[in-house]
Formats: C-alpha cells, sequence, structure tokens
C-alpha cells in the first residue's frame, strides 16, 4: 500500500522511514507562524524559563489582526512584540504595512512545498494550497516550539475530494468549498487531513486553491492540501531562492474516504448566519437586505478577488443602503491593484478601501457591525458575535456575489449580472 | 485519578466564540477574571453557579472556530474538571491538554447524561460512571497523558528541559489580542 501526503511528510520530519494514520509522532516544523498574539507567546515562552529562542530563522511574524492599532492596549502589545523580535533577533517580522499572515508568508516566500509549518492561527490550513503540511496550533505551543523546536503531531488520515466538471458562470472557488462545508458539515473532516483534487483544481490559479485550503478548517479539518504543479512552481518562483521537494501522495495510497463532487450545476452558495455549514444556494435567500459589505481577509482579499469586484461593478455605483470595505490581503496585492486601475475604479463606485489586515473579520475595528445590521463577507466565518455584535447577522459569500449585491442593497444571485 | 462532578450539558459545535467572547480578549489578560465570561453567549448561568469539579458534557465537535487558548483557559480556571464530548475540535483538544484540562471523547455516554447528575470519570482505566451503567472511553496516548499530568504544556516543558528557578515575567499587555 502506499503513503498519503501526510504519512510521507510526518515520517520525513520526525526522522522515520514510514507512518501511518493514527500514530503519534514528534516533529521539528520548518515554520512557525504568530501574529498579534507573539506578546503574549512571548511571555508564555519567558514562563518556561530560558531567555533566548532556539532557531530564530524558523519564527515569522507579521502584525495583522488589529492594523495600525486601534487603541493604546493594541499599540502597547504592537510594541512589546517589536521589542521582543528585536531582542530575539528574529528577521521574518512585518509590521503593519505588510497584510495577512495569510497572504503575506507565502508573498515573501516563507511557503515552501513539502515543508512543515505551524502557526498560532486557525486558518493556517490555508499554506496547503502549496503543497505543504500547515496547521493551526495554540499559544502554549508555539512557545514552547520556539524553546524546543519540537512539538507532538497525530498523523492524520486523508480524505480526498475529487472536484470535477465545468465551472458554470458565476461560480468561484468560494462557492465550491461553500458547497462541500455544508455538505460535510462543521465537523465533517474532523482531525483529517483534506487532499482536493480533479479537474477543477488542476484549473484553478493558486488564489482559487488558498481559498479552499483556508476553508477546510471550518470542517475541522487538520490541513488542506493541492498537489504542486506548474502554477504552484510559477507562482513560486519570483519569490524564492529556496530549494524544495514536492512531495505527492502515492497513486496507491490508503485514504480513508474519497469524495466526488460534479459542480457543473452549481449555484452560487451563501453561508447563513450563525454557522458556516448553514449554507443554501443563493435562491433562497436572495432579497435579503445588507446594510455592510465587506471584501477581502485571508478567504478572499487577493487579486483575482479584487479584479472580479471591479469587473462586477464597473461604473455603476452602489446602492446607498450599502457600506462596502475592501481590504486587499496584503500591500502587494494593494500596490497591483493600485497599478491596475482597480481602486480608482472601486473608489468611484463608493467603495471605501482600507489597509491591508484582517479588519473586521474578527470584530476587532474597522467596520464592526451594529445591532440589527447584516452584513455580507468573503470571510470565513459568521459566528454569533463575530464581527463584534451578537445581535448582527453574518452571511457567507463570493466576492462577486457580495460586489452584485452591494449594488442593489440586497443578496443578488450574480448570474444576474452575467445576462 | 479520578473525578465526581455535576454535569453542565451542551450540544453540538460549541464555538470558540461564544466559549470566551472576542470582545474580552482586548481587555480582560487575567484568567480569573477570565472566569466571570465563560461561556458567556451559550449560557449565563454558568460563570455564576460552575463549582470546583463539575464536568461540562457537550455534543460533537466542541470548542470549533479560533485557536484562541483562552477557551480552554477560562474553563480551567472556572473549575472545571474535565470536559466529556462526542468529539472536540482539534485545536481546542491541544488547547485544552496543554492548560492541563482532562477531555473525554465517549459518544455513546453523552446520550445518557443530563443536565445535573453526578457522573464519575476514572481517567487511569479509561472509565466513566453513569446511572450505575459503565462507558469505557479510550484513554489518552501516553505522550499527551504526560503533558496533562504535568499540568500542561509550559510546566511540561520546564521539567523535561529540567528548569527548575522560578520565573519572573512583567505581564503588561501580554495578552492583549485575539488569535484567530
Amino acid at each position: 500500500m502506499g503513503k498519503t501526503f501526510a504519512e510521507k511528510i510526518l515520517a520525513l520530519k520526525s526522522g522515520k522511514d514510514s507512518v501511518v494514520a493514527g500514530e503519534i509522532v514528534t516533529v521539528s516544523p520548518d515554520i512557525v507562524m504568530s501574529h498579534d498574539n507573539s506578546a503574549a507567546i512571548a511571555k508564555k515562552f519567558k514562563q518556561i524559563g530560558i531567555n533566548k529562542v532556539k532557531y530564530p530563522e524558523k519564527i515569522v511574524i507579521p502584525l495583522d489582526h488589529c492594523v495600525p492599532a486601534a487603541t493604546e492596549k493594541y499599540a502597547a502589545n504592537h510594541k512589546e512584540i517589536r521589542e521582543f523580535v528585536q531582542e530575539q533577533k528574529i528577521k521574518n517580522f512585518y509590521d503593519i504595512n505588510s497584510g495577512v499572515c495569510h497572504q503575506v508568508l507565502p508573498e515573501k516566500g516563507h511557503i515552501l512545498p513539502g515543508t512543515l509549518v505551524l502557526g498560532a492561527d486557525s486558518h493556517t490550513t490555508t499554506y496547503g494550497a502549496f503543497g505543504t503540511f500547515a496547521a493551526g496550533i495554540g499559544r502554549s505551543e508555539v512557545a514552547s516550539i520556539w524553546a524546543t523546536d519540537e512539538i507532538w503531531l497525530r498523523v492524520p488520515e486523508t480524505i480526498k475530494i475529487n472536484i470535477e466538471g465545468e465551472i458554470p458562470p458565476g461560480i468561484y472557488p468560494k462557492d465550491i468549498i461553500l458547497y462541500i462545508i455544508g455538505d460535510l458539515g462543521a465537523d465533517g473532516a474532523l482531525y483529517k487531513a483534506v487532499e482536493f483534487s480533479g479537474k477543477v483544481v488542476k484549473n484553478m490559479d493558486m488564489g482559487g486553491r488558498m481559498t479552499l485550503c483556508n476553508m477546510t478548517v471550518e470542517m475541522g479539518a487538520k490541513i488542506g492540501y493541492v498537489e504542486p504543479d506548474k502554477k504552484t512552481i510559477q507562482w513560486l518562483t519570483p519569490r524564492t531562492n529556496k530549494k524544495y521537494e514536492i512531495i505527492k501522495s502515492d497513486l496507491n495510497a490508503e485514504f480513508e474516504k474519497i469524495i466526488d463532487y460534479d459542480i457543473s450545476k452549481l449555484e452560487p452558495q451563501i453561508a447563513c448566519p450563525h454557522t458556516v455549514d448553514k449554507v443554501k444556494p443563493v435562491s433562497e435567500v436572495t432579497g435579503t437586505k445588507i446594510n455592510q459589505a465587506l471584501i477581502g481577509t485571508c478567504t478572499n482579499g487577493r487579486i483575482e478577488d479584487l479584479k472580479i469586484t471591479s469587473e462586477i461593478l464597473g461604473d455603476k455605483k452602489i446602492s446607498d443602503r450599502v457600506r462596502l470595505l475592501i481590504f486587499p490581503a496584503s500591500m502587494e496585492v494593494f500596490a497591483q491593484a493600485m497599478e491596475l486601475g482597480i481602486l480608482q475604479k472601486l473608489v468611484k463606485s463608493g467603495a471605501v478601501i482600507m489597509n491591508p489586515g484582517c479588519g473586521p473579520c474578527l470584530g476587532a475595528h474597522e467596520g464592526a457591525l451594529a445591532p440589527g445590521e447584516v452584513c455580507l463577507s468573503t470571510a470565513n466565518r459568521n459566528f454569533k458575535g463575530r464581527m463584534g455584535c451578537k445581535e448582527a447577522e453574518i452571511y457567507l459569500a463570493s466576492p462577486a456575489t457580495v460586489a452584485i449585491s452591494s449594488l442593489y442593497g440586497e443578496i443578488t444571485d450574480v448570474r444576474r449580472y452575467l445576462k | 485519578m479520578s473525578l465526581k462532578g455535576k454535569v453542565w450539558k451542551y450540544g453540538d459545535d460549541v464555538n470558540t466564540d461564544v466559549i470566551f467572547p472576542g470582545k474580552y480578549t482586548y481587555t480582560i489578560t487575567d484568567p480569573q477574571e477570565m472566569v466571570l465570561h465563560a461561556l458567556e453567549d451559550l449560557d449565563p448561568k454558568f460563570a455564576k453557579e460552575v463549582k470546583k469539579g463539575d464536568i461540562i458534557v457537550a455534543g460533537r465537535n466542541f470548542g470549533c472556530g479560533s485557536s484562541r487558548e483562552q477557551a480552554a483557559t477560562c474553563l480551567k480556571y472556572a473549575g472545571v474538571g474535565a470536559i466529556v464530548a462526542k468529539s472536540f475540535s482539534r485545536i481546542f483538544f491541544r488547547n485544552a491538554i496543554n492548560q492541563g484540562l482532562p477531555l473525554v471523547q465517549c459518544k455513546e455516554a453523552v446520550e445518557n447524561i443530563s443536565l445535573g447528575e453526578i457522573i464519575t470519570i476514572d481517567f487511569e482505566k479509561g472509565k466513566l460512571l453513569v446511572k450505575k451503567r459503565i462507558y469505557d472511553f479510550p484513554p489518552l496516548p501516553e505522550s499527551v497523558l504526560g503533558i496533562l499530568n504535568d499540568g500542561g504544556l509550559i510546566p511540561h516543558i520546564r521539567k523535561i528541559l529540567k528548569i527548575d528557578r522560578p520565573v519572573c515575567v512583567r505581564t503588561a499587555q501580554a495578552e492583549e489580542s485575539k488569535d484567530d
């Protein structure tokens, strides 16, 4: 019997010849990521009782969750992180002018195929789009990796998801992953590795693959994975000189399950309040009034997403009932959108262009909701209270659906634009 | 080690936002103060009435969502002796063990346990006593049990690295951020 990607990479990183799903191994990660929570992690690190991190070159810290600082407390938190980074000689530090961790790390060449990346953030799964084993962990664990360069991991079973068919007009990677989460449920892939394959994934750009892997955690998965190909290499080549080895599942690997989807007849999908797996086709929620439309975050703030948004808005004005907030996922995306003239067009349509970062996705700042308000967002979570108010409602959709809905002031089928 | 405690019963997919609301992660850094808001958006009675050694019993996917460790910290400091669930979200599972909070995965037992009843857990033997009926659950793997028995990951690492000296850490704003 062959081996899955997860089995192969965890054998490699634990220094064993071979491991099987279910086994617990001790591994040494290639990269460990933390963000605004790094000050809290530094405090835990010092509780261990040592003064120097073991491998500063493995640590990457971008500030993104509340940038620029919203309050004095946030400012003090950022200041503590900057001081820690200096003290520990951590070179891979990205200050508030960089963007969301899940976009910045790949852009800066820290994410490579066949490597093991752990991050103090649940959406660390995003990096799986590059053939990386990337999982979220807690703060104490990051502190202990800083100290020891080791962590235990259970080798996950793998669910293979084949996505086949022809993508219908108006359907995007976000619709596909929302549909899958709705189908499998919030714990449909609990503890599992999810490997995406099939024609649709092969034809998908890197941004789309990142969207798929980003949201695998919303069905409980440990990692998402897409087998690297020419597109992956092409994307990485200008960003890194480091050598990497592509690791793939064997053709005869033992998958726990293989699930096939044909998306040829898929409608645009919407996750309804207050869980990500409460997914409905747009036709069931069309006409729901919205107060705020948000395009951005680690799920959908890439250049591909902003291009679609601009294409749909064209030279039209958004509804005067709606606030449209745009958060490019990184400064690289921001600059590119500026060069392409996208930002100018979006501003003319009535959008507010925000700085790269997590924005209001987790209720910190820059667009929190009031009681009774409804937000249609391209983010990845819609839990009660998520955007700062438990009496508000959050719907999740693709950038295309959010863009068209901002024109009409209500949830709208994007295929209306295509007619 | 065994534990006898009163049950707080909840359903499926209890997420980290309702366990420890995000808004407090900006202002609350003291674990004792976190306790006052534990499970606030799910069960406002919990924080007021929870007693040391009480046991939370829940359905599938307990602790799903964010990686924020405070979700486990607030329950640990509230005195929760263990959580029994049909399944746990994986990051919450790790966070709880790393805080020294025992978890029991036992699908069959959950159905048979009601709010307010007294149940007994024998962690070493992997037995759960509910209404005179005994349920077996798989004990935690040895390496994971080691972390739990040392009182969590930080004391465990101190033990491994043979660090005895007390630690003095300035507190400042270290808990002022929210994980996601």
